[in-house]
């Protein structure tokens, strides 16, 4: 079971954002996780921004500046292949974790 | 990849922190846009965009933190602050450095000496290998000892030094003197009396010529000589050594073959050897005469134990083949029941170590709680200081800093100060312990210690450092981070947030010093009144104005049927010296360490005593109490078995 399972929710979830957009900015991944989850998860930018510079530092993602659609310029985020394994293993310990959950749960 | 990054960017903190307004910019920015694309004002979105991103400066701290690059720069900074924070306060930093330099420095003094009396090994080839030959639990005083090191007869040393399979070599060496220079000037140096294999045995390698060897051991009178580095340096100028080099040593020339390296002080931890000499073996060895050391180099493979086993089975066969003439029979069963035993000697021999092994050990500790002392009253100073610090520590973690930051600014400070400290502690630690030394020296014998700060001490003085920066930063640096910021500021200037609390770990701390100092104020005068004892105790004799001369009769070749009349002659000589009260001669100096001894029988009781040649005059010129007088009664003389 993962350690911190919230801090680990959070990693999943940009992981997996990132997976799915190809490439994105902050603000983007909010808003991104914000729509698809109807509204149900809301990251805040207090944990968001430490948490994208610190898969930079592991080498999980790399960022390159580049111009919005808006015209804006924003640092992107896009997976490297050590976030790409990262992600597949931290899915398959959310799924044993969600698993275990329920059971837990379901239990008369 | 990452280290390589956080050197790379190390320096760069200004590119980096702008690099993260930027981004957030971006982001608060992106929010507006969106805000008004959902029709809200310009002014309502920033004051929105603005409520739900926080402070700014709060989210540039915890970005940057991540940023590990960061974290070593914001390091040198905290240093640099640190650095501000003393010069601001000069006083108090100079208090806090003062103390911990005289306590660190007084452990590491105590430290220096226990590590040249007892831990450093001697300056030879594979120190480990070292085994020192002794009879198990001691002679018990039979025959005649020479010095506390001897314990090995000249007949048991020839026994020995046929048989020793544990050791791939095997040496005697003792001390003795020399006599040096012309006959009317002449001075006495530190002989050291060496078989032919000790050098080789050793592993020393000479700084000129050659050192003695096997073929040496000729005759007994003294023909060639082996020089220490400070005597070649100091007596003999230092000149080169050639197959002419000759000294004047007792009254002949004597061919010097060679010099010690300058690390090389003989096997005594303490003393040093100037001179030394091949041994000889007399035709007629004394049996009962302990004369020499025996040290060996044990082979690959033998343990301390296994090579003891070995000497254990020899001793039988080895004391009954050289039990001393003319002593009876009792006494030559214990003799033949002696056991020998080996023992690590990689560290050479002391009476330095034996006797004040322990004292050192007691010094160390003393000094150590001296230094909990200090410590204990470092942290006090350092909590009054945290509590004027307080509003200053409450801003900053308002303002965004993590806990882990300001505690590790505070340890900062601490490990700063223990620096300084030990750094001048180890600095004022040799004259301290030189000054140590030099008390502990007597007239008659100086000590020569090499007092140098080798790995070891430096070891002991950063474990000190590290050890005082963690009780007396710690506690202080937990406390002052613990307050909540918002109660900090709320009880104003003062900052006396957690009142209590701190006053009750202040007064623990109070109440802790003051213990420690009831045990060290107990041991002082404890040891005052020691020493007071020492310095009245009434030993039944003379103690002050006595002068010791040695005369070497064998050396002055008179004739045997004269020496009695001789020794005579000396004595009403110096007795005729104005400001003599009185001349005695004896063989054992009272209190010299020698020793002589035999097992007196009284009808069915005996027992072990210990025997001194003495002259008539003997007894009055110590001032001998005479508790009851039998010569008057039994006026025969004493005689006794030893031929």
């Amino acid at each position: 079971m993962a350690k911190n399972d919230l801090q680990g929710a959070l990693d999943l979830l940009i992981l997996k954002t990132l997976s799915q957009l190809g490439s994105m900015h902050g603000y983007g991944i909010v808003m991104h996780i914000r729509r698809v989850s109807d509204e149900l998860l809301i990251v805040e930018e207090g944990s968001l921004y430490p948490a994208l510079h610190r898969m930079e530092q592991n080498g999980w993602v790399r960022a390159s500046w580049a111009i919005t659609d808006f015209g804006r310029k924003a640092k992107w985020y896009a997976l490297t292949r050590a976030g790409r394994e990262q992600l597949t293993s931290r899915e398959k310990n959310w799924t044993q974790v969600v698993k275990g959950v329920d059971a837990i749960l379901r239990f008369a | 990849m990452g280290l390589f990054r956080r050197i790379l960017s190390l320096g760069r903190r200004a590119r980096m922190e702008h690099e993260i307004d930027a981004e957030l910019h971006a982001h608060m920015a992106m929010c507006i846009d969106q805000n008004m694309a959902e029709g809200m004002s310009r002014e309502e979105a920033e004051r929105d965009a603005r409520l739900r991103f926080g402070s700014p400066t709060a989210m540039r701290e915890r970005v940057s933190a991540e940023d590990a690059a960061l974290g070593i720069e914001s390091l040198w900074l905290d240093v640099r602050a640190a650095l501000r924070v003393f010069v601001k306060s000069p006083g108090f930093s100079l208090v806090v450095v003062a103390t911990l330099t005289l306590g660190i420095g007084a452990n590491t003094a105590i430290f220096e000496l226990l590590d040249a009396v007892r831990l450093r090994a001697l300056p030879v080839a594979k120190p480990n290998e070292l085994a020192e030959l002794r009879i198990d639990g001691g002679n018990h005083g039979l025959g005649v000892s020479d010095s506390q090191y001897a314990n090995f007869t000249v007949p048991m040393w020839q026994e020995v030094k046929e048989h020793h399979d544990p050791f791939s070599g095997i040496f005697a060496w003792r001390t003795g003197d020399v006599q040096v220079g012309n006959p009317n000037q002449s001075r006495r140096v530190n002989g050291l009396e060496v078989s032919g294999d000790f050098f080789s045995v050793l592993g020393i390698v000479p700084l000129q010529g050659r050192l003695i060897e096997p073929q040496d051991e000729t005759g007994c009178q003294l023909s060639r000589v082996v020089a220490s580095y400070s005597y070649w340096k100091s007596q003999m100028g230092g000149e080169p050594i050639t197959a002419h080099t000759t000294i004047l040593a007792e009254r002949r020339s004597v061919q010097v073959l060679g010099v010690t390296p300058p690390s090389f002080f003989g096997i005594i931890v303490g003393s040093r050897f100037d001179l030394a000499y091949p041994t000889c073996t007399p035709p007629h060895p004394r049996g009962e005469v302990f004369s020499y050391s025996v040290m060996g180099r044990l082979k690959p493979g033998w343990t301390l134990e296994r090579a003891s086993g070995y000497l254990y089975s020899l001793s039988p066969g080895l004391f009954a083949k050289t039990a001393p003439d003319g002593y009876s029979s009792e006494e030559l069963k214990a003799f033949k029941e002696f056991r020998l035993a080996a023992y690590a000697a990689g560290a050479g021999v002391s009476y330095l170590r034996d006797q004040y092994n322990s004292s050192l050990e007691i010094l160390l500790a003393i000094t150590g709680l001296v230094l909990l002392i200090a410590c204990a009253n470092l942290a006090n100073l350092m909590l009054a200081r945290a509590s004027v610090k307080n509003r200053e520590i409450a801003i900053r973690m308002a303002l965004g800093a993590s806990r882990g930051r300001i505690l590790r600014q505070s340890l900062l400070e601490s490990a700063l100060l223990a620096t300084c400290g030990a750094l001048l502690g180890a600095g004022v630690a040799q004259p301290l312990s030189r000054i140590l030394v030099r008390s502990l020296d007597t007239s008659g014998n100086t000590i020569q210690l090499a007092i140098m700060a080798d790995w070891r001490v430096l070891l002991f003085a950063a474990a000190a450092a590290i050890s005082t920066c963690l009780i007396f930063g710690t506690l202080p640096a937990l406390r002052s981070t613990a307050a909540e910021p918002v109660a900090s500021l709320k009880t104003g200037e003062r900052g006396v947030a957690g009142n209590r609390e701190r006053f009750s770990v202040q007064r623990a701390m109070v109440i802790t010093q003051i213990a420690v100092s009831m045990v060290l104020l107990a041991g002082a005068l404890l040891f005052v009144r020691s020493y007071r004892n020492l310095m009245t105790i009434n030993p039944g004799i003379r103690e002050s104005g006595i002068t010791v001369g040695y005369f070497g009769f064998p050396s002055m070749h008179i004739k045997a049927e004269n020496l009695a009349a001789y020794k005579r002659q000396i004595e009403d000589d110096v007795r005729a010296i104005p400001g003599i009260e009185n001349a005695a001669a004896t063989t054992i100096v009272p209190f010299s360490g020698a020793s002589w001894g035999h097992t007196i029988e009284v009808g069915s009781l005996d027992g072990p005593s210990r025997f001194t040649y003495v002259s008539p005059s003997f007894f009055s010129s110590w001032e001998f109490r005479c508790l009851r007088d039998v010569t008057s009664r039994r006026a025969t003389p004493m005689t006794t078995h030893w031929s």
